[in-house]
This record gives C-alpha cells, structure tokens and sequence, in this order.
C-alpha cells in the first residue's frame, strides 16, 4: 500500500471509530462523563472511566461518528477548545485518583470556525500539550485512524504513542500541503508521499513505539491481544516513580529534532 | 512629462535642450525614500518611519519587523549575545525542493534559522530572549527552531532567568513533517519545567502568529502581550473562511479581540514595548534584585 492509499483506509467509511475500540477494549466497563465543567458538553471527546483487565482506567477518544447524523453531531470527529478541556478535566481526574490514561486519536483535525476561535482553540491544544507533559499518571495514546496536526497532538503527548497499521499521522493533510505548498490539489497523492505520514515511516522516525496490526472483524481476537498488551505496558509504567516516568516522557519528545536523532549540523 | 510636452509646439529651438536639462536636474529622490503604509495608504518617508519604529504616524499601523529590528528596539544597547548562532536545518525527509527553498529563505533573509536566540538585559534586567522572524519562511516551526527555543528555556531554567518571546509564524512546517509538529511537545515541555521552577515568561504576539506557535509557547506564558491589530489564531482566516463559507467579521482574530475574549494579557504599542517589559520584569524580580 502507498501512502496515500493508506491516506483513503484511514478515512474510509467501516472503519473501527473510538466508541468501538471503547466498547471492545473495556468489556462494557466504560461510564461516560461529560462537559468541560466550562463551557460545554463537545461530543467530538468521548471521554470516561473504566477497566481495563481490572485496573482503573482514564479513557479519552476523538470520536468522529459512524453515520451521518451522528458525524453531524460529533462534528467529524474536529474537537472545539470545550473538547480539550472536557479531556484535560478528566487527565487532571486521573491523575488525582492514579489511573492511568488511554487516548483514542481519530480526528482531521482541530475544529475550525468562528467559535472555536473565540473560545481560544489555540489556547486549550497549548495547555493540554503543556499539562500532558508533567501529569503524574502514565499516559498511553494510540492512533486509530487519522492523525491531523495539533488537533492529533494535544491527545498524544504520551509516554508511548501506538498507531494502528494503517492510521496516519500527520503535520498537515495531504490536501493541504498539495494546495498550499504547490496550489495544485491533484498532487494530493504525490503529498502524502512526501510528508511521510504512514505508521511505518513514523516508527523510523522513532515519533511512534508499536504498530498495530488492523482488526478483520468486530469478533477478531486482536482486541483481547491489546486489552493485554495495553494492560501491560501501563502495569509497567505505573510502576516507575512518578519523576523517572515524567523524565522519560520529556526526553521521549525531547530528543526528536536535536540534532542527533535527526541530521542537522551547527555550522 | 514626456505627455505633458508631448503636443506641444517647440517656441524655440533651444526648448528641446531645456526639457533635457530639466531631467538632468530633477531632484534625486532614491527609490526607498518613501513608503506607502499598507493599511492607510500614506506616504510615510522612511526616515520618519524609521525613527517611529516603523509604525504609521497617521493610522498606527505596525509594519512587520525582522528578528534584529526587534532586538535592537526591545533590548539595552550592546546587551545582546546571541546563542546556537548559524544552527540551520537540512532536509531531513528528503521533501521536494525543501533545501533550494531553504537556502533562499537564508539568502533573503540573512539569517540562518526563523528564530534568534540569546540573553540581554531589558531596562537593565536581565532575560534570555528568542526573536522569531517572518522573513524566513514566514517563521514557520522546523527542529531546528523547535531545537533553540528549547535549548533557550532549558538555558534560562537553569540559570534561573525570566523568558520573553516574541513570535511571529505561519505555523509549523510543513517541509519537515510529522517532527515539525512534535516540535510544539518539545517547546512547550521546556516552558513548562521553566515555569514549574517558579520562572516568568512573558509572550509577546506580533503579526501574524498562527498555527503550531499559537497552539504551543505563544500561548503558554504567563503574560502574554500583544502588538496592535497582530492577527493571532490557531486557523489561518482564509481557511476558516473557506471551510464555514461566509466573511469573518471585521477585527476578528487580531489582537484586540483577543484581548476582549479573555486571552491577552495587554495590547502594547510599539514604542511603548520595551518600558512595559522592562516593568514587568522588574515587577517579578526579587525584593534584593530591585
């Protein structure tokens, strides 16, 4: 598969949204909480608590919705700056009772419009990006389709990131690079190529720890496979002390760009 | 003036002669001596403009500045020195024409990064300081940027010094994909252990500031200030006019609105930038240091 036909798998209609790997992953333990406790309630964040395995967990998806109606109202799966904070309130929570937080990111990106604007969009990716940074849980994100930009990030700034095979991650969509770098939108393709945006390119790059393999069917063992492999790895991070974890974590994102992980020289 | 005698009858033999001299002996008027104001369309001469910071003495409009403009304009004389000087990016995933273009963006430039980094002092208070500079690419965020602006806070964190940051940018860049954007984690890590050792950081948002920079460090500081009419927001307007189909309403986005919505600190003009930082910080220096 090239990458912008992962592009397309990533998007495509049948695809596992954060409600499904919620409702598979955490055997029906999952509660729903709302609202940013600010200004609203965004549906775009699915966010709650539950098990996983028996451990309490955080749980926190970008939620795009499976039909039409539902895609309205999740608004795509484009969280508004109440998403982010609805999602940072329950960080703040988990870190508060010591669970540890699992992020689902599916999203083209952050909302865009008047309103999110107004209510500081800008702003609540910032803080969510800076809060992640030092919260004293460990925190696990998993990309399960689409990755777009700052809207991606500011629900994966983690101690390990995952990627499903087939999920992209990326600076800005294909579509965009091709209009605004060559103002040609059928060098969509040829974009997609470039921007290096595939789970395999990522992991290279050491911006992404696992890959997962792509579920065939709702029945398919792979998510009792990751309810263990999930469960595990945040067994082994909880058991960090809370500084060496929260080191980890800086120079996880530290060392990307330095200089000595990727090539380029003072001169 | 060649249409203005164009139908004219010569009086004399001698009138050819004078319409040559008088080209001769026009005054000398160099091509930068003047120049229009963007916003009100005055004619501002350079000399005027130049002593008023480069804002329009009629309207108030604030032209964009390079990163060396600004230092000169914030900083006390001869206190600038200047760190990870000449640190410039490659073409780290091979992206089509990313390294012709970064080689014109340093030769129009004159600078080798779209951020300059250092310490100085500020009214005789001491700070470490990073300048962005649309110049270069339209300040947009690559590692390298990403790189100094981190290297700068961890600096500053240990040596226990306030950070002032002024930004200006497009966004992160898109040449250099995904580490690009995992440069606004990288920032804004290193504000946060700055500001959890009790440290202050004041942002200063000039236009335009967008993107990337908005939703890391532009946003993350304690104070955070803004030049007049500077559009800041994480979409760009003519994205967010694209994808809601309607005209934004007038001001939206720039800095005054920001302020009304509860996300700047204080709107500062120009020629008053470098008394209110300076008072800032000397509002957060310690009892002794005064």
């Amino acid at each position: 598969m090239n990458a912008f036909e992962r592009v397309t798998a990533a998007r495509a209609k049948d695809r596992f949204t954060a409600v499904e790997y919620i409702d598979r992953l955490f055997e029906g333990s999952f509660f729903e909480l709302h609202g940013d406790r600010r200004f609203g309630d965004d549906k775009a964040v699915v966010a709650g608590v539950a098990r996983l395995c028996g451990m309490p967990v955080t749980v926190i998806g970008l939620e795009r919705g499976r039909d039409t109606k539902e895609k309205v109202e999740r608004n795509f799966g484009c969280a508004n700056p109440e998403g982010y904070r609805k999602a940072l309130r329950l960080m703040k929570q988990a870190e508060k009772f010591h669970r540890p937080v699992i992020c689902f990111v599916d999203t083209s990106g952050a909302g865009c419009g008047i309103s999110a604007e107004e209510r500081g969009q800008g702003q609540a990716i910032a803080e969510n990006i800076t809060e992640m940074m030092t919260l004293k849980t460990p925190v696990l994100s998993i990309l399960i389709g689409e990755g777009g930009s700052g809207g991606a990030l500011a629900l994966a700034v983690a101690d390990e990131v995952w990627m499903l095979e087939n999920a992209v991650y990326s600076v800005v969509s294909p579509e965009g690079c091709a209009s605004i770098l060559w103002k040609d939108p059928s060098k969509t393709a040829q974009a997609a190529e470039c921007l290096r945006l595939t789970s395999q390119d990522l992991y290279k790059m050491g911006v992404i720890e696992k890959i997962i393999r792509e579920p065939k069917s709702k029945e398919d063992r792979l998510f009792e496979s990751l309810r263990n492999t999930i469960y595990k790895k945040l067994r082994q991070k909880a058991e960090l002390d809370v500084e060496t974890l929260l080191e980890e974590r800086y120079n996880r994102f530290r060392k990307m760009g330095d200089g000595k992980t990727v090539f380029f020289r003072e001169g | 003036m060649l249409t203005n005698s164009l139908f004219k009858k010569p009086l004399n033999p001698l009138e050819g002669s004078e319409r040559h001299h008088n080209k001769v002996n026009r005054p000398f008027v160099p091509d930068n001596l003047c120049i229009k104001c963007p916003s009100c369309k005055t004619m501002l001469l350079s000399t005027d403009l130049k002593e008023d910071l480069y804002v329009c003495r009629k309207c108030q409009h604030h032209f964009r500045l390079t990163a060396r403009q600004r230092i000169d304009y914030t900083v006390d004389p001869g206190s600038f020195v200047e760190f990870d000087k000449g640190m410039h990016s490659k073409n780290i995933i091979n992206f089509p024409d990313y390294g012709k273009k970064l080689k014109n963006a340093r030769m129009q430039s004159g600078e080798s990064e779209s951020v300059i980094c250092g310490i100085a002092s500020i009214g005789g208070y001491s700070c470490a300081l990073c300048v962005m500079d649309s110049s270069f690419m339209m300040g947009s965020m690559g590692t390298v940027t990403g790189e100094k602006i981190t290297r700068m806070f961890e600096y500053a964190t240990e040596q226990g010094l306030p950070m002032v940051v002024f930004t200006v940018s497009g966004g992160a860049r898109m040449q250099e994909g995904i580490l690009s954007l995992m440069q606004m984690a990288k920032t804004s890590g290193a504000v946060k252990r700055h500001s959890d050792a009790g440290l202050l950081y004041i942002t200063v948002l000039t236009d335009p500031t967008t993107g990337g920079v908005t939703a890391s460090f532009a946003m993350e500081g304690d104070i955070i200030l803004a030049e007049p009419k500077a559009l800041v927001g994480f979409a760009g307007p003519r994205v967010i006019e694209q994808t809601i189909r309607q005209r934004l309403p007038q001001g939206f986005q720039r800095a005054e609105f920001l302020q009304e919505k509860g996300f700047v600190d204080a709107v500062v003009s120009r020629k008053d930038l470098k008394a209110t930082l300076s008072k800032l910080l000397s509002l957060h220096a310690k009892e002794e240091e005064q």
